[in-house]
């Protein structure tokens, strides 16, 4: 399975991948439009300090524990992709508890968000890996099984 | 300094304010410190004083939202006392030093490719499809021998002095480490190997990590004898005696202690932080006699398996100069015009001193041929090749091959901003902080340059089949090939070809 997969080495902490994530879930067409003035709730975030920087963001882990301690049964294994239904979510952040990452985060609505690589919004693929400038965040299969 | 400012910023920073959403790509990305975030105010701020135009911000911001445009705050217009120039007499009131410059020569000369057109086939000869022929790019440089030779039994003699083989005629140029970045340096390396193709190492000596690139590396050695030592030596295809260089023609280098660090230290066998000074000479040679010497030297000291390229300047004697040296045993000449690029020069030196590559070949290619030692040796030029259509009018002037340096920067992302020698490079290229180094991934610089090298040779083939011609070796010196527009009788007699229409 096509996995998000990062390079602290070339990450340069532009934090470009941060409003790309935004946007992409925005489902507005405009960026400008999108973002401009909103405080923004990526599903990535760029950790790091001085010059070491690098985006952590959903592993898809095969055995995760944010599924295992969901008590809405929002957040589910569909293909391989750890997807979380809104709808469903009561808010409770339980997820963002467990989750050895830091990559599940409460959304603006207060509900969990977190990455399920654009594969439902109108991207289609990651778009924190198409526009990272420098390589830094890919999207590729690799031959390593993920935790 | 104390007192008045006199300058006001060359260039203004727009930001269309509906578009900016704050992201601060900006910020983060201008080593210069232009851009900054008033939390405040919610308000990007721009210190455009400290603007070098790299348009780094320009091209990371996701909403297009920037540009950088030239300041319209003039000093009165004076066709003799033009704005440039006043400027660059009140920082040299300010700074009482030699002003300083990179890349290549940006002044308003006469750029003579521009003034060569070329010729095509039409009904009385065929051109030819190179999508459905073979069209053979492929360039050998070295000395050729003058004729056939047979042993007893009537077989021919095919032992050859070393050559370099080129896939293509186009090479990039000396870049030394330390003027450039590891992963420049990285990026050019694994181009090359890929396309079948040389790197120069410059005269920075060459980084542990790339004598595995070994067999597409061309090793220098220059006034400075900087990181030169026997496994330097046998690791390079070829061995090339930097005598000058078309940015700076009569004087050495310099590399700033500050761009020293632990890496470029060892490459350079330098102490961390020191400057490293090429002088200007050679302190061993004084004539041709004593360049043959050192080529020797070379030749002995690498068992007579690589060729030596001697790399001069282009400058007004260049004919009896080239004559010189294809006598002094060198298999190769590479010619550097004064348009060449640099990573710092004496602004006057790169401004006015040296001569076109242009007229500098067709005179050099001239001479060697009427003195009937033009097979001695293989011309390389270089000095501002900008596109397929220069390589092909360079090969057609007399060239066997042509250097390239700074347009494999502008692949790598070089946007000629022009200010090399601050060591501020936004893009990762001429600057050795680590944290711009690593703006250039060398995964992605290698791909740029392979792509733009592999588009010139399309370009090569189309034009050659265009003449007719499916082999380079048949371009080379061809001069009927080309055609001059606008140019003098004198131009014309140089470089050895008819006006359009003759």
């Amino acid at each position: 399975m096509k996995r998000v997969y990062v390079n602290e080495k070339w990450c340069l902490g532009c934090h470009l991948c941060e409003y790309n994530c935004a946007f992409a879930n925005s489902g507005e067409t405009d960026m400008a439009k999108a973002l401009r003035g909103k405080v923004i709730h990526p599903r990535l975030h760029i950790e790091g300090q001085g010059e070491i920087h690098y985006a952590v963001s959903c592993r898809h882990c095969t055995d995760p524990l944010c599924v295992k301690s969901c008590i809405s049964g929002a957040l589910s294994i569909q293909d391989g992709t750890v997807k979380i239904d809104h709808d469903k979510c009561v808010g409770c952040l339980t997820c963002v508890l467990v989750c050895p990452y830091g990559a599940v985060a409460p959304g603006p609505d207060g509900a969990a968000t977190k990455c399920e690589l654009c594969l439902e919004n109108a991207c289609g693929a990651p778009a924190c890996a198409a526009g990272c400038p420098n390589n830094a965040i890919v999207y590729e299969e690799r031959e390593e099984a993920s935790a | 300094m104390p007192g008045i400012n006199y300058f006001y910023p060359e260039f203004e920073v727009v930001r269309n304010d509906a578009r900016c959403i704050r992201c601060q790509v900006c910020a983060r990305q201008c080593a210069n410190e232009v851009h900054s975030y008033d939390p405040e105010r919610d308000l990007m701020l721009s210190d455009e004083s400290k603007c070098v135009n790299c348009q780094r911000c320009v091209s990371l911001c996701p909403t297009r939202a920037l540009k950088i445009v030239k300041s319209d705050c003039r000093l009165r217009e004076n066709a003799n006392w033009e704005g440039d120039t006043i400027r660059e007499v009140y920082k040299q009131a300010l700074s009482g030093g030699v002003l300083l410059s990179s890349m290549g020569n940006p002044k308003n000369y006469p750029v003579y490719w521009d003034k060569i057109l070329i010729n095509a086939s039409q009904v009385t000869n065929p051109s030819i499809d190179p999508l459905r022929e073979p069209m053979e790019t492929r360039v050998f440089l070295g000395k050729k021998p003058e004729k056939l030779e047979r042993d007893e039994n009537g077989n021919l003699k095919c032992e050859l002095t070393p050559q370099l083989e080129l896939s293509m005629p186009v090479m990039f140029s000396a870049m030394s480490y330390g003027s450039i970045s590891y992963n420049a340096h990285e990026s050019l390396a694994r181009a090359s190997k890929e396309l079948g193709i040389y790197y120069n190492t410059g005269e920075g000596g060459l980084h542990e990590d790339f004598y595995v690139y070994g067999p597409n590396t061309i090793v220098q050695v220059a006034s400075g004898r900087f990181g030169v030592h026997r496994d330097y030596m046998e690791a390079g295809a070829a061995v090339e005696i930097k005598m000058g260089q078309g940015a700076k023609p009569g004087i050495g280098g310099h590399l700033p202690g500050t761009k020293v660090g632990p890496d470029v230290s060892r490459t350079r066998m330098i102490p961390e932080g020191s400057d490293a000074i090429s002088p200007a000479p050679h302190h061993d040679i004084y004539s041709i006699e004593d360049l043959r010497q050192l080529v020797y030297s070379i030749k002995e000291a690498t068992g007579h398996k690589k060729p030596v390229i001697v790399k001069v300047a282009a400058v007004h004697n260049i004919a009896a100069i080239a004559s010189g040296i294809a006598r002094s045993g060198a298999d190769i000449i590479a010619i550097d015009g004064f348009r060449g690029g640099t990573g710092a020069a004496p602004t006057r030196i790169r401004d006015s001193v040296g001569i076109p590559i242009e007229l500098a070949l067709a005179a050099v290619d001239q001479r060697l041929r009427d003195e009937g030692i033009r097979g001695n040796v293989s011309l390389v030029v270089g000095g501002s090749i900008r596109s397929s259509a220069d390589v092909v009018k360079a090969i057609a002037l007399g060239a066997d091959a042509c250097y390239i340096a700074t347009a494999a920067l502008l692949a790598l992302g070089c946007h000629l901003c022009r200010t090399c020698q601050t060591g501020n490079c936004n893009w990762g290229i001429a600057t050795q902080k680590p944290e711009l180094v690593k703006r250039l991934n060398p995964d992605l610089g290698y791909k740029r340059l392979v792509n733009l090298m592999t588009a010139w040779n399309h370009e090569i083939k189309e034009l050659m089949g265009g003449m007719g011609i499916n082999s380079i070796e048949a371009l080379r010196g061809n001069r009927l090939m080309l055609r001059g527009v606008g140019l003098t009788d004198a131009e014309l007699r140089i470089l050895g070809i008819s006006h359009a229409g003759e």
